[in-house]
């Protein structure tokens, strides 16, 4: 059972506005008390998300399901589809246009980061349809 | 080391003022937001030379309580509205970023990571 669910649009027209979902779910855990370092792993993996959604795939949703003892957290966008996972998880691989490295992202670090932050991370992506992005963070709060 | 005395040895400017008591203890340099991401550290300062709202939001989600610009970059309204409700103080600096890092490293600030 859920204890807390959020869900929340990730516009994909302003890349200055990528990050207010992630702010708004660490602002909650730490409201409901969780400890800082699992916070930090849960906004910093789908803060890497939603610049990949906003850079990538104009934009989606995020669910958010706050448990006691896990964060889980859906990123859903209807972008192009990643065509080589197993290359796209590589650190370094960019596929990110120069007007976003500019901005200070497109090093190829953001699915490897993702990785590295959560416990469970799986991607459904099909071309041309869009990607799933399921990330797990499981809690101690001991 | 607190960010008042990062702010005396940088001869920083104080744009967004939060806790200048607060303690640093670690510093990162970077351009590059996801390199920036990539390490975690408590009570952090961020040196870089990148302009934009997404600086802000990064030292949010580092819990990093201080942001430098190098070089004498000067952050629009929005990037110091965004600090300001997050609590976290912008400084500029007019030394390049090689040097403002080399500064706090010699004054003790170590960079926090391990090979």
């Amino acid at each position: 059972m859920s204890a807390i669910h959020l869900r929340y649009e990730v516009p994909g027209d302003d890349f200055t506005r990528a990050g207010e979902a992630s702010g708004a779910v660490k602002k909650r855990l730490k409201a409901l008390g969780y400890n800082p370092e699992a916070i930090r792993r849960v906004a910093i993996a789908m803060y890497e998300a939603e610049i990949n959604m906003v850079i990538h795939a104009e934009g989606g949703y995020c669910d958010v399901d706050i448990y006691p003892d896990k964060v889980e957290v859906l990123l859903a966008d209807k972008g192009p589809g990643i065509p080589d996972v197993e290359k796209a998880m590589q650190a370094g691989f960019s596929t990110a246009p120069d007007n976003v490295r500019n901005l200070g992202f497109g090093a190829g670090m953001g699915l490897p980061n993702i990785k590295k932050y959560t416990d469970e991370m799986r991607i459904e992506t099909e071309i041309g349809v869009g990607t799933n992005l399921y990330l797990t963070v499981r809690v101690n709060n001991d | 080391m607190l960010i008042k005395d990062i702010i005396d040895i940088l001869q920083g400017e104080v744009i967004c003022e939060g806790d200048l008591n607060h303690e640093i203890k670690t510093a990162c340099g970077s351009d590059m937001m996801s390199d920036v991401l990539a390490f975690v550290k408590d009570q952090s300062v961020l040196l870089t030379g990148l302009v934009n709202p997404q600086v802000v939001r990064t030292a949010e989600m580092m819990d990093m309580s201080c942001i430098v610009f190098v070089r004498g970059k000067d952050p629009d309204q929005s990037i110091i509205d965004l600090a300001k409700s997050r609590d976290i103080t912008l400084v500029k600096t007019r030394f390049r970023m090689f040097t403002a890092c080399g500064l706090l490293y010699s004054n003790g600030l170590s960079g926090g990571c391990t090979l």
